[in-house]
């Protein structure tokens, strides 16, 4: 299959190695993967935080940037859900009847990567190894709005050498919300707070998750306590063959 | 922050970091709250159908919605059929004024009240004050409150944020109750001894109203300790505060809504008093019936296409009980009768987004979703904070904020703009870059670096490391 990577502005900017892994990964399942070096965000931070007339003309660029794309993986749930889910919302207060009509067929050409692989793919391993101990977050939106499932558990129940652990209170939010950190700096803290607590009491080196955005909470948290633990974007653990980890 | 009603009286980061700050109060919080919200899970899952009737539900209320006028009409003649009266009230004052002209009229200065969430959100108490009446809650939780001179901080469990012990010296000091233990069935019993005197003696009550049924007239009271049936049975006089929004079309109509709200609620499978009234009866119950017809920014709510979904709530709080924001910054954070949230998005709505304060709220979440999955009614709370936030930022002066947004936007239209600021970045952040990671921010960014760190730009972007990668190939 042909696969055209979405490689999310936070990725690109700050976790390069994520994307890379991801298009690896895919290699190795024997797809042919495309990045469009025309694509930058999808507006997903402007939107959500108010600024919708700044997120048109993005949502707008990313329906041309796409528009070949057979189908189109992101190694983030959140910004997948932003455009599978509030394009149309955003087309619709916007009143623009043919960019609706673009984003809803766009919306079904668009995956996380972990729906990609075991709903689109129907393959759970990844011919993966990593001997490490592991625990999964499940990110809000790729649970919530994508019900991605146990498609990420799948996944690392499969990966060589790897123990997964529990995360006590998993379902709850990491607190990180975008710029919700930044607006309610003290609230946010309070909900990492506990996710760290329950991060570290599973004893994992690594927690993983798949959007960087939510790591990149848990990860300044458990990095700010000198905690041992580690963040690891769920692509680059799939992506992991023996020797590397 | 503000005593009742609607204006909150800072904006909600400045709200949580006081209460934040209370580590007693965030104790009881997520014990009452992670309690609640396991009990609810299995209260749902027992209902095989669910998912069905929460369709049902918001199907119901949205009919409703869709001709409020022509239901509230049919609602005032039954009611009238019946032997009520009923009365119009656009605004807050107006309906302080009917009630208090009401009571008045009565020639008391003592009534009793049902908890009422519409009359906590005309601040009807501090009114009746004011004319020389006083009202005695006769709701538990809503008595703990009025005797603490405190404010509910939640829709259905006002005095969520105290706990037995607090409890116990509250009752010790107001009531002159002799208490040797903070067991909960002493401090009931305690409650109920000063209560039933009030019950008797009380010629007037005052309650809400959770749903009235349009073609028959009916009133309809949802609650679990009792006391709400004695009031509204008991008194000579009831007058009724209900949100114009409450009203169903036909009787057949309550019947989701009997499922949906004590398993919501208080996980219960069914609320142990339901109390329907039509009208008056003679030599049963009250004899004089006054239903006020609350519109207080409502019909503002109704007519925005995006918003009104918002007047489905039933409020029966389970978006409360599973927001992790609420949990940690507390209902007194959000500055209104409505915390949480449904909170969020109707006190904002309410008061037409020209509310400083209250315009702070619908960015008082993280949008992880949890209410929308806990809504009986599929209100999608997450996509109307996102809807509010684009409302009320255009009329935002510009600032920091906005600049930064213009200008991140402007990079992002441009491929090669972007892969410079990064660029820039990456050469920029030096001096922040502490032993491989960013330990603080200048300006509005200093929040996030206050408890975490943040990793930094590392020397190629993605795109670049890509074209490197892949040379040749494409």
């Amino acid at each position: 299959m042909q696969i055209d990577l979405f490689i999310t502005c936070l990725n690109d900017a700050l976790f390069p190695q994520t994307g890379l892994a991801m298009a690896r990964l895919l290699r190795r399942l024997g797809h042919t993967v495309r990045f469009n070096e025309a694509q930058t965000c999808c507006g997903q931070m402007h939107f959500n935080t108010g600024y919708q007339a700044e997120a048109l003309p993005l949502i707008r660029k990313f329906v041309q940037d796409f528009r070949d794309a057979e189908v189109i993986v992101a190694p983030s749930g959140s910004c997948v859900a932003f455009v599978r889910d509030l394009y149309p919302k955003a087309a619709e207060w916007a009143g623009d009847e043919v960019l609706l009509a673009q984003v809803q067929e766009l919306g079904t050409r668009t995956f996380e990567l972990s729906e990609f692989l075991v709903k689109v793919l129907g393959v759970e391993d990844v011919g993966a190894s990593y001997p490490h101990r592991v625990t999964y977050h499940p990110t809000c939106h790729a649970a919530r709005l994508l019900r991605v499932g146990d498609a990420p558990l799948k996944l690392l129940q499969n990966v060589r050498g790897l123990s997964l652990v529990e995360l006590p209170a998993s379902d709850q939010c990491c607190g990180f919300g975008g710029t919700f950190s930044v607006k309610n700096p003290e609230t946010s803290t309070a909900m990492l707070a506990d996710k760290v607590a329950n991060v570290m009491s599973t004893r994992a080196e690594v927690c993983t998750a798949g959007d960087n955005s939510c790591l990149m909470h848990i990860g300044g948290g458990l990095s700010r306590l000198q905690s041992g633990t580690g963040v690891v974007h769920l692509a680059e653990i799939l992506a992991s063959v023996e020797g590397e980890g | 922050m503000s005593a009742g009603g609607l204006h909150p009286s800072q904006p909600f980061p400045d709200a949580a970091r006081e209460t934040l700050a209370d580590a007693q109060m965030r104790r009881n919080l997520r014990h009452a709250a992670g309690t609640i919200r396991e009990k609810r899970l299995r209260a749902v899952a027992e209902v095989a159908n669910w998912e069905d009737i929460r369709t049902q539900g918001a199907s119901i209320k949205d009919t409703v919605l869709g001709n409020l006028a022509e239901h509230l009409l049919e609602l005032e003649a039954s009611v009238k059929r019946r032997g009520g009266q009923v009365h119009w009230a656009r605004d807050a004052g107006e309906a302080q004024r009917l009630v208090a002209d009401l009571v008045a009229a009565q020639g008391v200065s003592e009534v009793i009240k049902v908890k009422s969430i519409s009359t906590d959100e005309i601040e009807l108490n501090a009114a009746l004050e004011a004319r020389g009446i006083h009202a005695t809650e006769t709701d538990l939780a809503e008595l703990i409150v009025q005797l603490a001179e405190d404010r509910p901080s939640h829709i259905l469990v006002p005095a969520i944020h105290k706990n037995r012990a607090e409890i116990r010296e509250l009752f010790r000091h107001k009531l002159g109750a002799d208490l040797l233990t903070d067991d909960p069935a002493v401090l009931a019993e305690a409650a109920r001894v000063y209560l039933r005197e009030k019950f008797l003696t009380t010629k007037v009550a005052i309650s809400g109203a959770n749903f009235a049924i349009a073609d028959t007239g009916t009133v309809c009271i949802v609650e679990s300790e009792g006391n709400g049936r004695m009031c509204l049975t008991l008194p000579d006089v009831l007058i009724s505060v209900m949100g114009i929004e409450k009203v169903l079309p036909s009787w057949a109509d309550i019947a989701p809504f009997m499922q949906l709200l004590p398993r919501s609620s208080t996980a219960e499978r069914m609320n142990p008093y339901t109390s329907f009234w039509s009208g008056i009866t003679p030599g049963d119950g009250p004899q004089h019936f006054h239903l006020i017809l609350l519109d207080n920014g409502r019909t503002d709510v109704l007519a925005d296409k995006v918003g009104r979904e918002t007047l489905r709530c039933i409020r029966c709080s389970a978006c409360l009980n599973v927001c992790p924001v609420y949990e940690r910054a507390g209902g007194h954070a959000y500055g209104s009768v409505y915390p949480g949230p449904i909170g969020a998005i109707l006190t904002p709505q309410l008061l037409q987004l020209e509310d400083e304060n209250a315009n702070s709220l619908p960015w008082a979440s993280s949008l992880c979703g949890a209410c929308y999955d806990a809504c009986p009614v599929k209100i999608n709370i997450p996509e109307i904070l996102i809807y509010l936030r684009g409302q009320i930022t255009p009329h935002k002066t510009p600032n920091a904020e906005s600049i930064a947004m213009k200008t991140a936007a402007w990079i992002f239209n441009e491929p090669h703009r972007f892969e410079g600021a990064i660029k820039l970045a990456h050469t920029g952040q030096g001096p922040l870059v502490q032993h491989g990671a960013i330990r603080a921010l200048p300006g509005m960014l200093g929040g996030w670096t206050s408890s975490r760190n943040l990793p930094p730009f590392p020397k190629q972007s993605f795109r670049e490391l890509w074209r490197r990668e892949n040379e040749g190939e494409q």
